[in-house]
């Protein structure tokens, strides 16, 4: 346990609820007025295997989650001998000892009969979600008022006798530990959080989408991008959204494209291997110049991979996918903010350039939640790049591929004008018509690729850092942001950070100024290919000394990055 | 509008003789009786001979991806359903390539007109076997003869529940082109699939070969086109006799209708540069 931090892990099988007891857990600390950070860890089934939800509670921002937990709700036998070995030097283990047999003699462990509570109260063991909300409340001294006015409003849609079941299991709970173990002291100092607002990394990034004016999302579902086609379907009717279960991603993207060439902004979102399955139309997006923005939920590949845990191995491939030479945006956020933020920039520069705009996150920002100041959903603009519907009834004589300076061709609705417009996959005329002419085929390369790329690198996102006193120096993009900034704040800034949220077009010009200065450098990277380093050192020529490493499907902890660091520092010494 | 109105300026590249001819001719008159300006007409194609004529009208045309003309149509047609949408398509194209994309189009039932440019072989790579060879037909790859069952496209799109499914023949341009009129007219997905002659690639699906077999179903007053089994057995017709005309039809609910898209403006003409997205934002505080 650290500074004035908590962490508390609830821990059993799928379809056990755990994801009910963590999500109550989150609403009812941040309503005290804590910070919190929460991550899951789940495996690719519906029913059985080991899940755990982790919340880490503080009465400061949090970006990341640590490694050890102070309290572990067990909920199943495999969950005691699974996570026994990450509890705290002063961590308590809580289980129901007499229905797993359990034999175990020592201080940490808190025999409770969760079970028993959840039958006498509720009347079925799946009241053993409220119980341990209860029991967990107690442990920590918080105000039972608190968790009964969060179980009303979470089974606000249940029926009053169930509410009243939850909240007499939770009550029960509560006092179990109020009254047996009254000699725990994890009391946390009440927070005074301003940051009223919790959510996870896809929740940003559809609130972005429907922010910035997507009218039209198509998606086939892969774990971890779902709950982006969840949320934006849960809102579509509100903001007039068409959403469109494909019947596979090349028809996810194809649709997303014909979509946008009839005038709407449209998204499509995916994980690899989707986003593998996509290429070809990313491919079509460029040639035809139809904007599109598309979302990569990585998870860890090759093929089906880890199928619910993070990695961030798809750099290369983002950069690089599709047949041909073109130009492409890439975003990858490193927190719930800029997830929200850059995908409305994503759908503004995607119309601007009229070109795919990718936006990178991972299974770990996808499913973090945090509590975050209220967005600001007018910090970023919806600025529109088309020819308007009033400017529209004087086009004639339309050429859609109009070669000009800046390479963009003012972009017409069909219907909205008087001419029609010619658009192709195959190497086209100005007017969209198939050609093989050598000279037109020139003049639309130099337009796709050298002229787009020149306008985008001079909107790069800047990259976020912190290197006043480093001596040493992190490099990561997407979701490390988190971990590297605490990181930072954890050695006084003796490890500094740059973080980069666009990763192509590359911030060339940025990074070579902020890593100017002699440094120790290491990239931070969730994949084994230490493909942020190369990138670097074949844009910029920087070389870094080193590279931590991570390709077991799970994200870096606060403290994993700190020994690691540490053990860094030793073999050098050596 | 006059028939000249369609006229494109890009020169046509298909083979003299060639079937498409035919179809071409035939949408035009079909597009000309439907009155639509031009603007208001989205002519969608994949890749293949068949999917280079929305260039030689003019029409708004999106040539899209190989086997993927059918999802950017039925994205087009549901975010502005003004557009009149018709995807020309090819036999490889439609029911080789993209046969997922035809399965869901059906089952989504949003409201547009297939025509598949179906002549038994694929052209534009010079003479293999496609999905609706027939077996036995020699070819460079399929040295001794095809040897798996073809595609029977009609009675698919019957079985997978189609409003209305219809056989054309591109010399028979006044059949076809009518044919495209009540596919057009039809609410609803309209799949027509053409008979059509490859002159340099197709030694034995020829303008002879076909002119001995076809016939006219919708002249035999005893034929119910709303009859699904009846509709069956005639889609299944291949031989001696081949049916043309419209095999099967019936009304059925829309995706636009299903959906509501039916009930609120184009999406394309929603404004979205001040969305406010409070009431969103306020389910996550």
């Amino acid at each position: 346990m650290g500074n004035n931090e908590l962490t508390v892990r609830v821990a059993g099988e799928a379809g056990q609820g755990m994801q009910t007891v963590g999500t109550v857990l989150c609403d009812i600390f941040r309503k005290e007025g804590f910070d919190l950070f929460s991550n899951q860890d789940y495996m690719s089934r519906i029913r059985g295997g080991n899940n755990y939800f982790q919340i880490r509670v503080s009465s400061h921002p949090l970006q990341s989650h640590r490694e050890k937990t102070d309290i572990l709700v067990a909920l199943d036998r495999e969950s005691v001998s699974l996570h026994r070995k990450d509890l705290c030097k002063e961590g308590v283990l809580v289980a129901d000892g007499k229905k797993f047999n359990l034999e175990v003699h020592d201080g940490a462990f808190f025999d409770v009969p969760l079970y028993q509570i959840a039958l006498d109260k509720g009347g079925s063991e799946i009241y053993v979600n409220s119980v341990s909300c209860g029991l967990i409340a107690g442990l920590i001294k918080l105000d039972f008022a608190a968790v009964e006015r969060q179980l009303r409003l979470t089974f606000s849609n249940k029926k009053e006798d169930v509410i009243n079941k939850n909240i007499l299991a939770a009550k029960t709970g509560y006092e179990y530990a109020t009254s047996n173990f009254r000699d725990v002291s994890f009391k946390l100092t009440p927070g005074h959080s301003k940051r009223e607002m919790m959510m996870n990394g896809n929740d940003a990034i559809a609130l972005g989408a429907i922010k910035a004016g997507c009218k039209f999302y198509s998606a086939y579902p892969m774990t971890p991008s779902t709950s982006i086609l969840n949320v934006v379907s849960h809102f579509a009717k509100d903001f007039n959204i068409l959403v469109e279960q494909a019947e596979d991603e090349i028809a996810a993207i194809n649709m997303a494209i014909g979509a946008s060439f009839a005038g709407v902004r449209a998204m499509t979102g995916t994980s690899g291997g989707g986003f593998a399955l996509m290429v070809e139309g990313l491919s079509l997006a460029a040639m035809t110049e139809t904007p599109v923005v598309i979302v990569d939920a990585q998870r860890p590949a090759p093929a089906t991979g880890f199928p619910t845990r993070t990695e961030q191995s798809d750099l290369n491939f983002l950069i690089h996918a599709g047949h041909g030479e073109f130009a492409r945006a890439i975003y990858a956020p490193g927190t719930i903010e800029q997830a929200f933020y850059l995908t409305i920039k994503a759908f503004n520069l995607a119309e601007k350039y009229q070109i795919p705009v990718l936006i990178m996150t991972d299974q770990h920002l996808a499913d973090s939640t945090r509590n975050i100041e209220l967005i600001r959903q007018d910090a970023v603009k919806v600025r529109r790049s088309i020819i308007s519907k009033e400017e529209s009834a004087n086009v004639t004589n339309y050429l859609r591929y109009r070669l000009t300076k800046s390479g963009i061709s003012p972009r017409a609705i069909p219907s909205w004008i008087e001419d029609v417009i010619y658009v192709d996959s195959d190497e086209h005329t100005e007017e969209g018509h198939i050609t093989e002419e050598g000279t037109i085929r020139n003049r639309m390369v130099e337009k796709r690729l050298y002229k787009k790329m020149q306008g985008l690198s001079r909107e790069i996102e800047k990259p976020s850092f912190d290197v006043r006193e480093a001596k040493t120096v992190l490099i990561g993009f997407g979701s490390t942001y988190g971990v590297m900034k605490e990181v930072c704040e954890e050695t006084k800034g003796k490890v500094g950070f740059v973080h980069l949220s666009q990763v192509w077009p590359f911030p060339s010009v940025e990074m070579k100024k902020l890593l100017m200065k002699k440094r120790r450098m290491l990239t931070l990277e969730n994949n084994a290919g230490a493909q942020l380093a190369q990138l670097l050192r074949r844009e910029t020529g920087i070389e870094v000394n080193d590279s931590i490493l991570k390709y077991d499907g799970r994200p870096f902890s606060l403290d994993e990055v700190l020994i690691r660091l540490s053990q860094r520092t030793k073999r050098k010494q050596r | 509008m006059d028939i000249q109105m369609l006229k494109s300026n890009d020169a046509i590249t298909w083979c003299p003789g060639c079937g498409n001819f035919g179809i071409l001719n035939a949408l035009k008159k079909a597009l000309v009786k439907l009155g639509k300006a031009p603007k208001d007409i989205l002519l969608v194609s994949g890749i293949g001979q068949a999917a280079k004529l929305p260039h030689y009208i003019k029409c708004n045309c999106f040539n899209g991806l190989h086997g993927r003309a059918l999802p950017p149509a039925t994205a087009a047609k549901m975010v502005n359903r003004m557009l009149t949408v018709i995807v020309t398509t090819g036999d490889g194209d439609c029911y080789g390539e993209g046969g997922n994309h035809l399965i869901n189009a059906i089952r989504r039932n949003v409201d547009m007109t297939v025509i598949v440019h179906d002549n038994q072989i694929y052209g534009l790579t010079k003479g293999q076997a496609s999905p609706t060879t027939d077996s036995g037909y020699e070819t460079k790859v399929q040295l001794g003869g095809v040897i798996v069952e073809p595609l029977h496209p009609l009675e698919m799109a019957i079985a997978l529940g189609a409003g209305f499914v219809a056989r054309g023949y591109s010399a028979d341009s006044d059949h076809l082109s009518w044919l495209i009129e009540e596919g057009i007219a039809h609410k609803g997905f309209s799949l027509i699939d053409v008979l059509q002659p490859c002159v340099s690639f197709n030694k034995r699906n020829t303008y002879e070969w076909y002119s001995q077999r076809i016939y006219k179903v919708n002249t035999d007053p005893n034929y119910n086109f709303t009859d699904k089994q009846a509709a069956y057995q005639k889609a299944d017709e291949w031989g001696d006799k081949i049916p043309i005309g419209i095999i099967y039809k019936i009304e059925k609910k829309t995706y636009e209708e299903k959906s509501g898209l039916d009930m609120i403006g184009p999406l394309v003409d929603e404004p979205i540069e001040a969305i406010d997205i409070s009431k969103a934002l306020r389910e996550y505080v």
